[in-house]
């Protein structure tokens, strides 16, 4: 900055005669902020035995787990653009107090711990559960221990992180396209497909993405509500904590595979939409 | 630039949100009242199979009132996981376990001064108005039974499969729970039929659920030890009541059988 007033001048003299120790002020806490991160990270790396990854990686716990995984977190994040995207819209262009409200509400998944997440789910849809037990007595169809529940459990957590994503890319959609769209005579559908969402597409990924990251990495919700059960309702996370108690090998063989998928997917953002 | 704001508010959100996901159970009986005067003082930390919440909470106040110095605290859990985080350096003082088959994941220096407090059985719970209508271990083969059972590798997972082994029967397991608490509230909260759990945990849910006993023919008789891991005075005398008669009387209470 060439412009640098004479606030930026005091401080830069105040601070001057101990420019080592003002940079450590900052170093120090820095350093341990990374080595909070790296370490654990680390110690999964160390700690595999890669010679045998491979044999590890065909454990019988590993690719039920992470076919599970893949697919659930795949349709939980077509849910949330499905569903997601029009209530991520709605309020963006919407200032009253219910959107202010609904914008509170939705947040609340945000911050509730998964586990209580999980007895909300049952508390809903379990057997005598709100909606449960009258599809249950109506249909004979019960959600817990489902993958449909696994689903449902993810879509609970990480649809918050989903709409609050997309409603900011939103509202930075300059609103003078929709009147444009409107006084050419186009419907508030098509404004939302046509101008709308192709404008907010980059908000769309990456909400996409944080969806996707929060549904794979969902335990506490997925256990309370859907229960663990090879090739059913246990997703990776899942097998990796019960991998732990009988093949702790096989448990960090699979955190990496999850280690490897969540670098790549991150990567492929970061190159692509997320710079 | 919004946009990315938001999105980094976010993943700040998000990082909030995956650390209070903790799987792990663990009770802090509250501090004794800490009134000097007392020979004793110090902490007992007690690791212990989900099983023994119960009395082990009980027996813990009660120690606690006698010896206001002392501070007991316990964690319940599945005995693999805490035999596990033992080996890995979690702090204990006692380690007691459902069966003797976890002892073998404690480190070699850990495994000395072991006595058997209780002996458990494996038995059937039910919702108490018992929708499947289980009466016996062979009504589990059903398939319209949903029937949720412990983990294959924690203690009680490893009990049911040899009942149901014994027994020839093959149930519809939709769950395999991480320890027998969790096991049995599937069953509390009426999302399952049937469950495998412990004689005691029957005993312990009262009126919650319904017990269906398991034939001797069929079923396993679990023996807890309790691993001593310390030699302190506090921790020896803490150790002392779960092994005295009084302490067999409140596991007994609980439903367990005698060592």
């Amino acid at each position: 900055m060439s412009t640098a007033g004479p606030a930026s001048a005091r401080a830069t003299r105040r601070t001057a005669g101990r420019p080592a120790l003002s940079r450590a002020a900052l170093v120090v806490p820095a350093v341990a902020a990374v080595g909070l991160v790296v370490l654990p990270l680390l110690g999964l790396l160390l700690r595999t035995d890669w010679a045998d990854l491979g044999r590890h990686l065909s454990a019988p716990v590993v690719w039920p787990a992470i076919r599970l995984s893949l697919l659930t977190t795949v349709v939980t994040v077509l849910a949330c653009f499905v569903l997601g995207t029009p209530l991520a819209w709605l309020l963006a262009r919407a200032d009253g107090r219910l959107a202010t409200w609904l914008r509170a509400v939705m947040t609340v998944p945000v911050v509730l711990p998964p586990v209580v997440g999980g007895v909300a789910l049952l508390m809903a849809y379990g057997r005598r559960g709100l909606v449960g037990r009258p599809v249950l007595e109506a249909f004979g169809v019960s959600l817990p221990f489902t993958p449909s529940a696994v689903v449902l459990a993810q879509v609970f957590v990480s649809l918050p992180f989903y709409v609050l994503a997309v409603e900011g890319a939103m509202r930075a959609v300059d609103a003078r396209y929709d009147a444009v769209a409107a006084t050419l005579g186009a419907s508030p559908l098509r404004t939302f497909t046509r101008v709308a969402l192709p404008l907010a597409a980059p908000g769309v990924v990456s909400g996409a993405a944080l969806a996707w990251a929060r549904a794979l990495g969902e335990f506490g919700a997925t256990i309370t509500f859907a229960g663990n059960f090879a090739g059913r309702t246990q997703t990776a996370p899942l097998a990796v904590y019960v991998a732990l108690q009988s093949d702790p090998q096989a448990a960090l063989a699979l955190s990496i595979a999850m280690l490897a998928v969540s670098v790549l997917v991150l990567g492929l953002l970061r190159g692509r939409w997320m710079r | 630039m919004r946009a990315r704001t938001a999105a980094a508010v976010v993943v700040g959100c998000a990082a909030l949100a995956l650390t209070a996901c903790s799987p792990a159970t663990s009770a802090d009986t509250s501090a004794g009242p800490g009134a000097s005067g007392s020979p004793e003082s110090g902490t007992v930390t007690v690791l212990a199979a989900a099983s023994l919440t119960e009395p082990l909470t009980a027996l813990a106040q009660q120690y606690e009132q006698d010896h206001p110095g002392v501070t007991v605290r316990l964690g319940f859990g599945s005995s693999t996981t805490l035999a596990q985080q033992i080996a890995e350096g979690a702090p204990a003082d006692l380690y007691a376990s459902a069966g003797e088959a976890a002892l073998d994941l404690l480190p070699a220096d850990a495994r000395g001064d072991t006595t058997p407090i209780a002996r458990n059985t494996v038995e059937i719970a039910t919702p108490p108005d018992d929708p499947g209508h289980v009466a016996s271990v062979e009504d589990l083969a059903d398939p319209d039974l949903d029937v949720v059972l412990c983990a294959q590798s924690v203690p009680c997972g490893a009990a049911a499969d040899e009942v149901l082994h014994r027994a020839g029967v093959t149930p519809h397991v939709v769950s395999r729970e991480v320890d027998v608490k969790a096991t049995l509230t599937k069953v509390t909260l009426g999302e399952a039929d049937a469950a495998l759990v412990y004689h005691s945990d029957v005993v312990g849910a009262g009126d919650a659920v319904r017990g269906v006993e398991v034939p001797a023919d069929d079923n396993v008789v679990l023996t807890y030890p309790l691993v001593r891991l310390a030699d302190r005075p506090e921790v020896t005398a803490f150790a002392g009541l779960l092994t005295s008669p009084a302490g067999e009387q409140a596991l007994t209470a609980a439903g367990f059988l005698a060592p």
